[in-house]
């Protein structure tokens, strides 16, 4: 019984004064707006529309994006150049909705939409949340630097035409009996 | 006019600096509670967070000070006016300095003791005229809890009363000045600070208002200024509690003549204020049933116990 109360009060002593020496150790805390932490590049943060090394954009308009969005936060729209190239009407990111997955960088299969290490989005008015495709593109090629879509697929636009891309082969003639 | 005990200019000091550092401790409690849990607590408002007491008052006033329909109106409103002012009566007696306090009663210990059990009437009233089942069973945790550690508290004081042969808190000051009363009643100041814990729902023993068994116990409706006295009347108990525990066991303002008698004073309290806020950030809250069994069962016969060997040992040493 003695024991027992004498070990009690000793373990409540110990607990007193192992808080109590903590006042003396380095704060976990980090002061945020004064301290920046170290952004990881592959961070997932604000969305981005890059361009191809040539200045142009890289978006094609296939909506693979938005398709694959969990959320729906993509809203976009075909047009087609005089020259036969794709390119979005709009492009819309309802950054309130975004849940920065990365789903629609996997899936875009031009590089065009990247993830940045930004993170400061905060808006006061909620419309402000809605980023429009000038406020996306950047002039730059993002992550991908050589990159460029036209150059290297198979699609025929003015000037490049079927099989002149990159590592392509011309198109067989399969009406031609020869090798 | 001078400070002299009783002067208008002392009894106003008296009110302002109590009440002002009450406030002031919400943050002090606020940031020590950091720095023990490796944080930093608030340090944006004014001076490493000085003012953040400001940007609270400011808060509390401006918050719709909101009575429940359901609620009995008068006791609902008068229970914080209650534990206020009976809080601050105890103060009266405080001796802070040998020219610094507001009456120099002959009964001073009898006076603390008697406002803090009246204070558990401002901790019923609000929980019953609440009629809210949190506050109801809140109140009731406050109301067994206060009453059974009066008892303790009592007593644990009567051996200091005893070696002092005087009720008046000014004598047990000046008669320990060739010792302090921590050393030959060690353990009464044990179970003094055990139910000065209980007497102002402290952690660990807040289970009157345990925030995650019964929301805020017996504040539960309360909000604006209402809330905000019971949260000030909290503080002001924890000064009273540290002041009072500085007077019958630390010799209150006795220390070397370097420093002024007043400041002594501070220096003590402010470290049972500092050792209160210590205890909230290392122990954990107890059971209802075993903070009940704990006291009736453990520190009632110990206090009992230590005032008999202390009437034991003055009756023997008397020739």
């Amino acid at each position: 019984m003695i024991k027992l109360i004498v070990y009690t009060l000793l373990s409540q002593v110990r607990t007193l004064w192992l808080v109590f020496i903590k006042i003396f150790q380095k704060k976990d805390t980090v002061e945020y707006p004064d301290s920046q932490p170290y952004m990881f590049p592959r961070w997932r943060g604000r969305i981005i529309l890059s361009r191809d090394p040539d200045g142009e954009e890289r978006c094609v308009a296939c909506n693979l994006c938005a398709v694959a969005c969990p959320v729906d936060c993509i809203a976009l729209q075909k047009g087609e150049m005089e020259d036969g190239r794709w390119y979005p009407e709009f492009f819309r990111i309802n950054f309130s909705r975004c849940i920065m997955c990365g789903f629609c960088e996997e899936a875009c299969p031009t590089n065009a939409i990247q993830l940045t290490p930004d993170f400061e989005m905060a808006e006061y008015v909620r419309q402000d949340m809605v980023w429009e495709k000038e406020d996306l593109l950047i002039n730059g090629t993002g992550k991908y630097h050589d990159y460029n879509f036209y150059r290297v697929a198979g699609k025929k636009i003015e000037g490049k035409d079927k099989g002149e891309a990159l590592n392509e082969a011309a198109p067989i003639d399969v009406k031609s009996l020869m090798p | 006019m001078d400070l002299e005990i009783g002067s208008p200019l002392t009894v106003g000091l008296i009110l302002g600096v109590v009440i002002v550092t009450a406030a002031l401790l919400i943050t002090v409690e606020r940031r020590l509670l950091g720095f023990w849990q490796e944080r930093l607590g608030p340090n944006r408002v004014g001076w490493f967070g000085s003012l953040q007491v400001v940007a609270d008052m400011i808060k509390i006033f401006t918050k719709e000070d909101w009575i429940p329909p359901f609620a009995d109106k008068f006791s609902f409103v008068i229970a914080p006016g209650i534990i206020m002012s009976v809080v601050l009566l105890s103060f009266a007696v405080i001796p802070f300095a040998p020219n610094i306090g507001v009456i120099d009663s002959n009964i001073g210990v009898l006076f603390v003791l008697a406002m803090a059990s009246l204070g558990a009437y401002s901790v019923m009233l609000g929980g019953l005229s609440s009629d809210n089942k949190y506050a109801l069973l809140g109140s009731l945790r406050a109301a067994a809890q206060m009453i059974s550690y009066e008892v303790f508290m009592g007593i644990s004081l009567l051996g200091v009363v005893a070696l002092t042969g005087s009720f008046n808190l000014r004598e047990i000051v000046n008669a320990q000045s060739d010792g302090w009363y921590i050393i030959p009643q060690f353990i009464g100041f044990v179970i003094f600070l055990i139910a000065g814990v209980a007497e102002s729902h402290r952690l660990p023993f807040d289970i009157p208002e345990a925030e995650q068994e019964i929301c805020a116990g017996y504040h539960t409706e309360y909000s604006g200024m209402k809330f905000g006295m019971f949260f000030v009347a909290e503080y002001l108990g924890l000064v009273l509690i540290s002041s009072l525990i500085t007077v019958l066991f630390f010799g209150g303002w006795l220390g070397p003549t370097f420093l002024p008698p007043i400041v002594w004073f501070s220096i003590k309290a402010f470290a049972f204020i500092a050792f209160f806020v210590l205890m909230r950030a290392a122990v954990p809250r107890p059971r209802y049933d075993q903070l009940m069994s704990y006291g009736w069962l453990f520190l009632l016969p110990v206090s009992l116990i230590n005032l008999l060997v202390t009437g034991a040992i003055i009756l023997s040493s008397q020739p």
